[in-house]
């Protein structure tokens, strides 16, 4: 299974989307699916900086993808603070744009343009999300 | 990711040409206050030449399109390409931003 570690700094969240692109086109995904699975990842890894580590620099992500004739596998994996996904509430859009909390769409976004986004918080082995995406 | 701006005689045309995510948006952010500052409020921004845009830029446009509306003018996009709409359609954006298909279109629309 390819795998790789990034620092966990937003400079480097090209250099992870390109890695999965690459994965995912080669697994036989159709371009729309590509982009899904790219943005998938840009906003778990997004999020593990922000709010697992609390900012850049102060831990590294690692990241691995499988492909099958079925699908996509990712793993990533940080060792920052975990978090609760089902406390976060979905966006909401039905309210006038002033209203409008812009913010916080990330974990949303993962969940709808993946099939499978599972949370797993380990004491002192860190935290794994895994994602799958089936063709 | 490259910055460029057109001034047109009711709107701004803003063209980016890269990847917007949380690394680069920050300077998207700051390129439209600018011209919100600078006492202009209709923008079309051109998506022909985005790769890609996470959240992180589509917050951006959203709080850019809450400034333009509160000025009486807007934001509008144009060239956003079909495997980025999903996207734009989850993060709320289609439903708070118009989409035109073409730049005459979304200037004329000002």
């Amino acid at each position: 299974m390819p795998t790789r570690t990034f620092p966990g700094q937003y400079q480097y969240l090209a250099e992870i989307g390109d890695f999965v692109t690459q994965i995912a086109k080669e697994a036989g995904f159709d371009s729309d699916q590509v982009y899904a699975v790219q943005l998938a990842v840009d906003e778990a890894c997004a999020n593990i900086i922000e709010h697992g580590y609390g900012g850049e620099g102060r831990g590294d992500i690692l990241c691995s993808c499988d492909s099958t004739d079925e699908g996509i596998t990712i793993v990533i994996k940080d060792w920052g603070q975990r978090f609760a996904p089902d406390e976060v509430p979905e966006p909401d859009y039905d309210v006038p744009l002033e209203k409008l909390q812009s913010r916080g769409a990330g974990l949303f976004l993962m969940s709808k343009l993946m099939d499978d986004v599972d949370f797993e918080f380990g004491d002192s082995d860190g935290n794994t999300l895994i994602m799958t995406k089936r063709k | 990711m490259e910055i460029s701006t057109t001034s047109y005689n009711r709107c701004d045309l803003v063209k980016v040409v890269g990847r917007i995510d949380s690394n680069t948006a920050p300077d998207l952010d700051k390129a439209f206050n600018e011209l919100i500052d600078g006492g202009k409020s209709g923008i079309v921004f051109d998506m022909a030449e985005v790769d890609f845009i996470s959240s992180r830029g589509l917050w951006v446009l959203l709080e850019t399109q809450k400034a333009c509306k509160k000025k009486k003018g807007k934001l509008a996009l144009i060239n956003v390409a079909e495997d980025m709409m999903e996207s734009l359609d989850l993060a709320g954006v289609k439903h708070f931003i118009e989409i035109y298909t073409d730049v005459t279109a979304a200037v004329g629309s000002f």
